[in-house]
């Protein structure tokens, strides 16, 4: 075992890149899958076929074919004929990672705005706000809380599809992990090890996505600030949060206002 | 082997018999992991429901753990751990096993949903405690649970191509071998891409049918 | 802008309403003069509350025009056909409009204040200033001057209320719907709500048209009363002597009913 530990902190520096590599993938393909998911999102809901139903299918092509599929096929086929196109490594997989829970991401988006009460749109009709600006001050402000848990699972899932990198030439956490087994010919001790780092990784970004959702809620009137939280210690969503997996976690609750003829 | 056409039809036409019988494994592989994360998952929900703390802490961080690691490392760990098993074996476990800590909190949220008045009717009626759960609590949470048994199902089938790290031969891998024999991996992987959303499309659209009718 | 004092303020020409099958309203004609508070009364599902969501655009005629101070306001007949007006010039006179919800609608994530300025500012294009001027004006007038950095979430349903009312009127507006504005309050806070009514109605010349089951409210405040049955008018009246002497039949049940 402590010859395992020496081999561990001679490969300290390699852990190091490992998981900035992960943490390229995992930041990079959450940025341009919030760009889909608000693009694909509000085209979803856009009033114009013209904008409808071309969101929808890109929706739903990136939801139906497996995100390996679509990593390998950025990885092996792009650079074929008729395409020629050499994508960088990290970049195919921050592709392949952002329009895959892009798409998902946009299922979120269109829930969480389907799920403001309809009075809060009435409101800022009869207030005669403009469109744009019923969605910037009005609805955006109401529905970023209720996105916030649901991008929280997404991102999870994220950091675990991105593992997939060690097998397009990225040396990620992943990587790292074979790396270890290889120079210790421990399995167990190796895979412990790349696992709880990868659980590290997914803890911390789950505390930082519960802060900005009690943020959110606080901007919103609705709880506590963040400091408020922070001297309370443990955040008490955290055991709420992370439910749910890939696909399914889109479907919200929505809550209408009633009213009568 | 082609270099100047883009798209051969006939290659793509190749590769489909061996997608086919890839499909089945992928098809197998989510049944058998759907049903082991189903029964898992049941048994997690309620032993977290249980209220021992000695038993719901270890469990409750082994179900974290799981759920926030990736599945493709999981998979070769265990691969690697269990050489005596057959690879399919060890993949369909994982996948349950998996997919298990998603399931346990759709059963959570399921028993949740049964309203409290039906506890206390069952104390009231001074139902024993295996009545009260058979009888009364589960078959009401069971149909809550439904329509995310089949979201998992769906995305478990989209995922089932992680197995190409421990060499089973699903529709991806199968797409993968075709491609590394004719260099044609511009059929093989984009007709694999499409059979997956050829499957997933339509049974997707049948859970949301589901769903609207449960709700 | 108040044309002459016989352009009606409101006036509706053959409106017909469907959801589906289910006929609403049933070619409805009918005018509102200048300043008239106007209490439309009638069975749940008789209409009432579709005739001020046509008043708000929350909801679309299928027939029939809507006319505001004599100008076209969703559809306008044009060669003998109607078509619809785009929402650019809809709201110029959406602008004259205002309502008062069951719900009261407050925006959650803006204090009282901000509630009340809001449109002000983005709409009318008034300074930040002059806007918050006359909202504490109006604040103060409904009563609530201390709660301006609240979050409408922290107050009572009847403040939420009258915040609501104060963030109508803060747009100035030449016509009020207030759609059974007291159906969601505890009965303990109507009072001060329709206190406030009450007052608005006294000191301006708003034109008024009222969804109420508050009876006591719409005979002290209107002057006119609409009786509905079906999507159609049955009977029309000052509130005297609807109230005291109604002539049809249905009214005299639905009276005796909620009276």
């Amino acid at each position: 075992m402590s010859d395992n530990l020496q081999q561990f902190v001679d490969l300290l520096p390699q852990l190091g890149e490992g998981i900035l590599v992960t943490l390229q993938l995992t930041l990079g393909g959450a940025v341009l899958a919030l760009l889909v998911a608000f693009t694909l999102g509000f085209g979803s809901r856009a009033h114009t076929r013209w904008a409808r139903v071309p969101s929808r299918v890109v929706v739903e092509f990136f939801r139906g074919t497996s995100l390996v599929v679509q990593i390998f096929w950025l990885y092996y086929v792009l650079p074929l004929p008729p395409f020629y196109v050499e994508l960088d490594p990290l970049a195919c997989g921050i592709l392949a990672l952002g329009l895959n829970y892009g798409a998902y991401a946009s299922e979120v988006v269109r829930g969480s705005i389907n799920s403001v009460a309809k009075g809060q749109w009435e409101a800022a009709i009869a207030l005669d706000l403009s469109p744009v600006h019923r969605l910037r001050r009005v609805i955006m402000p109401q529905a970023w809380p209720l996105m916030i848990p649901m991008f929280t699972n997404l991102l999870i899932q994220l950091v675990k599809g991105s593992a997939l990198a060690a097998y397009i030439s990225l040396h990620d956490l992943n990587f790292f992990t074979n790396e270890l087994r290889e120079r210790t010919s421990d399995t167990i001790f190796s895979y412990t090890v790349g696992l709880l780092c990868y659980f590290v990784v997914a803890y911390l970004l789950t505390l930082a996505m519960n802060a900005l959702e009690v943020r959110a809620k606080n901007r919103l009137g609705t709880g506590p600030t963040l400091r408020e939280v922070l001297r309370l210690a443990p955040v008490q969503t955290t055991a709420d949060v992370g439910a749910g997996g890939p696909a399914p976690a889109a479907t919200t609750a929505s809550k209408g206002g009633d009213r009568d003829g | 082997m082609d270099e100047t056409s883009a798209w051969s039809w006939e290659h793509a036409a190749a590769v489909l018999p061996d997608l086919l019988e890839g499909l089945q494994i992928t098809v197998l592989a989510t049944v058998v992991g759907m049903v082991i994360a189903s029964v898992l998952g049941l048994v997690v929900a309620m032993v977290r429901r249980s209220g021992l703390r000695v038993v719901t802490i270890p469990v409750g961080f082994l179900v974290e753990f799981i759920r926030s690691t990736p599945l493709l490392v999981q998979l070769v760990f265990a691969n690697l751990l269990f050489t005596q098993f057959p690879s399919l074996t060890i993949g369909c476990v994982v996948l349950g096993v998996h997919y298990a800590t998603y399931m346990s909190e759709v059963y959570r949220a399921g028993i949740d949903a049964v309203p409290k008045g039906q506890w206390e009717a069952a104390v009231a009626l001074d139902l024993p405690r295996s009545r009260t759960w058979g009888a009364v609590v589960l078959p009401q949470a069971i149909r809550n649970t439904l329509p995310g048994l089949g979201n998992y199902a769906v995305s478990m089938f989209k995922e089932t191509p992680f197995l190409f790290a421990i060499a089973v031969v699903e529709m991806y891998t199968a797409a993968q071998q075709y491609g590394a024999d004719t260099f044609r991996y511009m059929e093989a992987i984009t007709m694999a891409g499409l059979l997956f959303l050829l499957v997933s499309y339509p049974t997707s659209l049948l859970v949301r049918r589901l769903e609207n009718r449960l709700a | 802008m108040p044309e002459n004092d016989t352009t009606p303020a409101i006036e509706f020409q053959g409106v017909v309403k469907r959801f589906g099958d289910n006929v609403v309203l049933d070619g409805l004609d009918f005018t509102v003069a200048q300043g008239d508070r106007v209490t439309l009364i009638g069975p749940s599902g008789s209409g009432k509350t579709t005739i001020l969501r046509l008043l708000m655009t929350l909801e679309e005629a299928n027939e029939g025009l809507i006319l505001i101070d004599g100008d076209p306001y969703t559809h306008e007949m044009r060669g003998g056909k109607r078509v619809a007006i785009p929402d650019k010039r809809r709201s110029l006179v959406r602008r004259r409009v205002g309502m008062v919800f069951q719900q009261f609608n407050l925006f959650p994530n803006m204090t009282v204040l901000e509630n009340i300025i809001e449109a002000p500012i983005h709409v009318l294009g008034k300074s930040k200033a002059e806007a918050t001027t006359i909202a504490e004006a109006l604040l103060d007038k409904v009563g609530l001057a201390e709660k301006r950095d609240e979050r409408p979430t922290k107050l009572s349903g009847g403040q939420q209320q009258r915040v609501a009312i104060a963030r109508a009127l803060a747009m100035e507006p030449e016509i009020l719907l207030l759609d059974e504005v007291t159906s969601a309050l505890d009965p303990e806070l109507v009072a001060d709500v329709l206190g406030v009514l009450r007052n608005i109605a006294e000191t301006t010349d708003i034109t008024m048209l009222i969804v109420t089951h508050e009876m006591q409210f719409a005979r002290e405040v209107s002057n006119r009363v609409l009786m509905f049955d079906k999507g159609k008018i049955i009977e029309e009246a000052d509130p005297e002597t609807i109230f005291t002497s109604p002539t049809h039949e249905r009214t005299q049940e639905f009276l005796r009913a909620v009276l």
